[in-house]
């Protein structure tokens, strides 16, 4: 079980890395995939070694893939948008929802 | 729940609102039609009471409260909504109908915004009244929330001067008060009943009970006390007074320092002393300290006000001041006179809130420094001021005097040297008061005038001789006539000051 | 006699007032004036049947056996503060009470009459009219009270009716201050009596209630007064500051006559009060409201005697006060302030007359209650001849248009009347036999050398004060030297109007006569009749006296000479300190303004602005303070946060990861 679980843990890590340092939107929504994924890995995994008689783990990637599907569709929209009006992707030129 | 009597002080102002809404946004004849009728129908309806409680004690009606009714609300906590009136709250009823009343004139040129701001006008006396009439504790702070809110709309909208900040002041302060308050509430509902029981808010069951431990007692009394007490303008919480009323409206001035601020003596004795007894035997002391120097204290830093307003303010506290220090001699006598003191000081303060602002509408100043001799130019106005002004020093024949004699009195009937040093102290108030008072006087009425411009000015229309008049009638009326009241006050301290002996 | 009398002769002038206060703006001021005299003259009638019923009806309910009773003509509630003490309005009608209805009625009906001429032209006629209706009302209410709370009461309107006339002028800033000082300095003494009250109250109803004090309610006049034993004993084995607890109250009581009766230290509001009308001065502040000390000890006798140490005390404190207002009054310019000094010096000397006086036979002594009757027969004769003064001080100033005898002298001349009563003042107040004042004083002067030699003798130094700065005052407006500016211009000082003049001609028969009254068969302290008596040894000392300062003022100042400035020059500074009434305003000008206005007050609101509020202000600020620092972390970057939800993510599973393990 090790073996799948040290790239998920590798995966999610550059996920984490690649959101905190990356500027470019795309960059940040790919990273989020990563991390994404490497949840994914880690359902099936704990499915088919923990619990090898039910699927509810691939069931809920599965969903998960969906989902995911969805959002980058809707992420990707909303990156576009912001280029559209800010004329760039960089993640620091949004910084206007605070206080 | 029509039938009762009671009930209808709440809806007539909620049907004042209605009415109110229905108008034009600036048709003043249907604004001032509406608030005219509502508040002498209100007027009639607490002179009614009066008669009609006065008759029925005369009839030998014994029970505490008369008019009572009570309609569950929200049971799981057993709120009621529970209404019942003793002579104390009769007479509050009155006193916030008269000045109610007083206060629609007054504001009779109200701008900008008439309507919106004879709504909150109209919600805040919901409030009021709702408090007087309420003998269940959570319907009771329900109110006194509904009565305090408007005021920071009032204030911030039609004020004048730093109103953002002195709004958010006393709306703050009076918050931190209401919280202390609600804990304080809160403690008691909890402890209402012997251990089984099921705990409930009616002010009487829990005097009846009367099962609170003194430990407990003791730390809800300082929360509860504390609570009014900031109503109360008791020192030091009182610094929301000066800027809240400098910068209010004429007549929100005249409702706040007139009722408002009785509802936090009227609930120090209503709840924490009657609720509590013990822990008010125990621990007046601390109070006592504390309105002490609420009296002496406020009567000296108006003597050195320039602004009539705080001086006023500054008079308030220091009367109100006295209001509790009566209350928390804790003897038939002296509450007396602290309930004779809340009628006095509303009807005075509500008078001479009235005053200034009408002064203020003709000056555009209320610095003393910049107006005098306003009797050659307004004797009418100057002449009501002085009357304010005599009523405010204790003057025999205006109210002051019999309030602050019957708490005198009556304070100085605690024989230990602890009393009798802080009775002398706020006697020595009476003295500081006319420094003060004079003074004003001195300056802004009599003398030369100041400023050449002032000459043109008029005298009081007929809606101001109006508001003031009645309110000087009511003044004079208790100064000279003042045995019926005192007796009906001291009737309906009976169940409180046998609370208090029972807890020796 | 029934209620209704007594009723209406409070009643009369309450409505006076009501009416001409209220609709007096819209009344002409001929109307105003009649009314007022009417009203008045109706009043001073009742009165005097009153005091006839009384006196001399030889009723059994106002004379038994011979002796004056006091009868509680009627006694309502009217402010119950407990069972026991219970305020009521009411109508006490005994000796003095009836001497004084008489005396306030003539002096207040002539005032009305001679402000009629004198207050002609001043705007706000029907004002002036409307307060001394007040005043007379206050000060009837004031005598009739039936308990010592009602004449509380009475007493604080009567110095609110005092300020209101004081200020009379309102638009001079020095009626104004005068007026106020004069409310504020007796209010502070009030503030002394109103604790006095309080003590003696608390104690007289912590009594039994079935016992001799129990009858009443605690401020009853005739119930304390009848008992001054009982109610010594039950006060007894409370102490306080080493007396005992009945002596402090009444010293504080009679510190609120001090205050009224201008008594030092508290005598400072009373020359300034001479900003007001002339008239009003007659009226208030020289023949009734000042002598409501007086009249308070009076009322209050029996109680008095009871402490021994408070007699003394009254005695002391008018000995000192007599003495300085007669020395005060020697180096005063204005006319006014010498009469008010001098009012001030013939108060004290009532004071003293009462603090000799004793409640029961003494041995040695030919009559204890000589100082009551003589203090009560001075007050009457007082507030005659002084009220003549004063309203022929009014007339100088009507003619001259100044307050200062240096804008006069040789006045004789052009005003006969004025001059003749005037002198016939004089020589009453300086006590010339066969004048009123000459009566009063010996039986004064006989009364304190009863006591003691040392307050004969001191008295009698004053008495022949008094007699030398009346008669200085005197020779500088009537004699002297003529003011050229009389002949220089056209304008010639004359007579006054009938109005003013025919009360000056009234009040100076009065002064002639009114001492051959036999006023001991009236006013005793026991009720029971005293055939009054010339003591011929004290009589010829203080007739000697008198002559021979009356001679001293003749030559110093009958006809201008250099004598006067060259005494005066002998001790510039003392001339200078009696004229600056030996500094005592300056004194309490800095203690008033220096000390409690500009310290206490200012500090105490500066303490409020900035410790109290700013405490509140500070609460404030520092939450404000705490979210503006704690606000950067919401920094609009995703990235920051996904660092702190990163953080923070892993230290709850460290915590977890411990906790568990």
């Amino acid at each position: 079980m090790l073996w799948y679980l040290v790239p998920s843990v590798i995966m999610f890590a550059a996920g984490v890395y690649g959101f905190c340092t990356r500027k470019n939107m795309i960059a940040l929504l790919i990273s989020l995939e990563l991390m994404l994924n490497s949840a994914d890995l880690n359902f099936v995994v704990f499915n088919r070694f923990l619990f090898p008689g039910s699927m509810e783990g691939m069931v809920f990637t599965l969903f998960a893939i969906a989902i995911a599907a969805a959002e980058t569709a809707i992420a990707i929209a909303i990156i576009i948008n912001i280029y559209r009006a800010v004329g760039n992707t960089d993640i620091n030129s949004v910084k206007q929802m605070k206080f | 729940m029509f039938s009762n009597f009671l009930i209808w002080f709440v809806i007539v102002p909620v049907i004042m609102m209605a009415g109110l809404a229905c108008c034009g946004n600036s048709n003043m004849k249907a604004i001032r039609t509406v608030m005219v009728v509502c508040s002498t129908v209100l007027l009639g309806m607490a002179i009614w009471l009066v008669c009609e409680f006065l008759d029925m004690r005369a009839a030998g009606d014994t029970s505490e409260m008369l008019f009572t009714g009570s309609w569950m609300w929200y049971e799981p906590l057993n709120i009621h909504l529970a209404v019942g009136v003793d002579g104390i709250s009769v007479l509050m009823l009155l006193l916030s109908a008269i000045i109610v009343f007083a206060g629609t004139f007054a504001s009779w040129k109200i701008d900008p915004l008439p309507k919106n701001f004879f709504l909150w006008f109209a919600l805040l006396s919901t409030g009021v009244f709702g408090f007087f009439i309420s003998i269940d504790m959570f319907t009771m702070f329900m109110f006194y929330e509904v009565a305090l809110i408007p005021m920071y709309l009032l204030i911030g909208v039609w004020g004048t001067g730093r109103k953002e900040y002195s709004a958010m002041k006393l709306t703050l302060m009076l918050m931190g008060g209401s919280a202390f308050l609600m804990l304080g509430l809160l403690g008691i509902y909890w402890h209402s009943v012997p251990a089984g029981g099921v705990p409930t808010w009616n002010i009487l069951e829990i005097a009846h009970n009367s099962a609170i431990a003194p430990s407990w007692q003791n730390l809800l009394f300082c929360f509860t006390f504390v609570g009014f007490g900031v109503l109360g303008a008791m020192f030091p919480f009182h610094t929301w007074s000066p800027d809240g009323h400098a910068c209010a409206p004429t007549a929100v001035s005249m409702l706040h320092a007139g009722v408002l601020m009785k509802l936090g003596g009227y609930g120090c004795f209503r709840i924490a002393i009657y609720l509590l007894p013990s822990a008010a035997q125990e621990l007046a002391w601390i109070f006592i300290i504390l309105t002490g120097i609420s009296i002496v204290y406020g009567a000296f830093s108006a003597c050195v006000q320039t602004d009539l307003k705080y001086i006023n303010a500054y008079s308030s506290v220091s009367h109100c001041g006295m209001v509790l220090f009566a209350i928390l001699m804790l003897n038939r006598t002296a509450m007396t006179g602290g309930i004779l003191q809340m009628l006095s000081h509303g009807l005075m303060t509500a008078l001479f809130f009235a005053l200034i602002g009408m002064i203020y509408g003709r000056t555009h100043t209320r610095d003393i420094r910049q107006m005098g001799g306003l009797m050659k130019i307004m004797p009418y106005l100057g002449v009501c001021y002085m009357i304010a002004g005599f009523a405010s020093l204790g003057l025999p024949g205006m109210s002051g005097f019999v309030a602050e004699m019957t708490i005198f009195f009556g304070a100085f009937e605690n024989g230990d040297m602890f009393h009798r040093v802080f009775v002398i102290a706020a006697t020595c108030a009476i003295v500081i008061t006319a420094v003060y008072i004079l003074r004003v006087v001195g300056k802004l009425i009599l003398g030369p005038v100041q400023d050449d411009h002032h000459l043109t000015l008029t005298d009081a229309t007929w809606w101001e001789r109006f508001s003031t008049a009645t309110l000087i009638v009511c003044l004079a009326g208790i100064g000279f006539f003042p045995n019926w009241i005192n007796e009906t006050i001291q009737h309906s301290f009976t169940p409180i000051i046998n609370a208090l002996n029972m807890a020796i | 006699m029934g209620t209704t009398l007594p009723i209406l002769i409070l009643a009369i002038p309450f409505a006076m007032f009501l009416i001409l206060g209220i609709g007096g703006v819209k009344m002409s001021r001929k109307l105003a004036g009649i009314l007022g005299i009417c009203a008045n003259g109706t009043l001073a009638v009742l009165a005097y049947i009153v005091a006839f019923t009384y006196f001399f009806s030889g009723d059994a309910a106002f004379i038994l056996d011979g002796v004056r009773q006091q009868v509680q003509i009627f006694d309502v509630t009217w402010l119950a503060f407990t069972e026991r003490m219970v305020v009521n309005i009411g109508f006490l009608l005994d000796p003095i009470c009836a001497m004084m209805l008489v005396v306030i009625t003539t002096i207040s009906f002539m005032v009305h009459l001679y402000s009629w001429g004198y207050m002609e032209h001043e705007p706000g006629f029907q004002r002036y009219y409307a307060f001394l209706s007040l005043f007379t009302f206050s000060m009837l209410g004031l005598v009739v009270a039936t308990n010592i709370f009602q004449m509380y009461i009475f007493w604080e309107l009567v110095g609110v009716s005092s300020y209101l006339l004081i200020g009379f002028f309102y638009k001079l800033p020095s009626a104004v201050a005068a007026s106020k000082k004069a409310f504020i300095v007796t209010r502070f003494a009030d503030l002394f009596m109103l604790i006095g009250i309080l003590v003696l109250s608390y104690y007289v109803s912590h009594t039994p209630a079935d016992g001799p004090l129990g009858g009443a309610s605690a401020f009853n006049f005739l119930m304390l007064n009848s008992n001054p034993g009982n109610v010594l004993a039950s006060t007894v084995g409370a102490t306080f500051m080493g007396g005992s607890v009945l002596t402090w109250a009444m010293i504080f009581i009679f510190v609120g006559g001090m205050g009224k009766s201008a008594m030092m230290p508290l005598h400072i509001w009373l020359p300034d009060a001479m900003e007001g009308p002339t008239p009003v001065s007659a009226l208030i502040h020289a023949a009734t409201m000042v002598v409501a000390g007086v009249y308070l000890v009076a009322r209050f006798f029996p109680v008095f005697c009871i402490v021994p140490d408070s007699l003394t005390f009254i005695t002391v404190v008018g000995a000192i006060t007599a003495f300085y207002a007669a020395v005060v009054a020697c180096a005063q310019i204005d006319i006014k302030r010498i009469l008010a000094f001098s009012t001030i010096s013939q108060i004290a000397f009532m004071m003293v007359a009462l603090g000799c006086a004793y409640n029961e036979p003494v041995e040695g002594v030919h009559y204890s209650g000589l100082g009551y009757m003589a203090g009560m027969f001075h007050l009457f004769t007082h507030a005659m001849f002084k009220a003549l003064l004063f309203l022929g001080a009014g007339c100088l100033i009507h003619a001259v248009h100044s307050n200062n005898y240096t804008e006069m002298g040789g006045l004789r001349k052009y005003m006969p009347i004025c001059h003749i009563t005037f002198l016939i003042g004089c020589l009453a107040i300086a006590g010339i036999w066969p004048f009123s004042g000459f009566f009063s004083k010996d039986e004064m002067l006989a009364a304190m050398f009863s006591r003691h030699w040392f307050w004969g003798a001191w008295m009698t130094m004053v008495a022949g004060l008094t007699a030398f700065y009346m008669f200085r005052m005197y020779y500088m407006v009537f004699w002297w030297e003529e003011n050229p500016k009389y002949r220089e211009s056209g304008h010639k000082p004359h007579d006054a109007p009938w109005q003013m003049s025919l009360p000056l001609i009234i009040l100076a028969l009065v002064s002639c006569v009114a001492g051959f009254i036999p006023f001991g068969e009236f006013v005793t302290f026991n009720g029971e009749p005293y055939h009054i008596h010339i003591e011929p040894s004290v009589a010829a000392t203080s007739l000697t006296v008198a002559v021979a300062a009356i001679a001293l003022a003749t030559v110093m100042y009958a006809k201008k000479n250099p004598l006067p400035s060259k005494i005066k020059n002998l001790w510039p500074g003392l001339w200078t300190a009696a004229n600056r009434r030996f500094y005592w305003d300056e004194i309490y000008q800095f203690i008033t303004h220096r000390f409690i206005f500009n310290i206490i007050c200012r500090g105490i609101a500066w303490f409020d602005r900035h410790i109290i509020d700013g405490t509140m202000d500070a609460m404030a600020t520092v939450t404000q303070w705490c979210s503006v620092r704690i606000k950067g972390m919401q920094s609009g970057s995703i990235q920051t946060y996904v660092i702190w939800y990163f953080i923070g993510a892993v230290l709850l599973a460290a915590v977890t990861w411990i906790c568990i393990l």
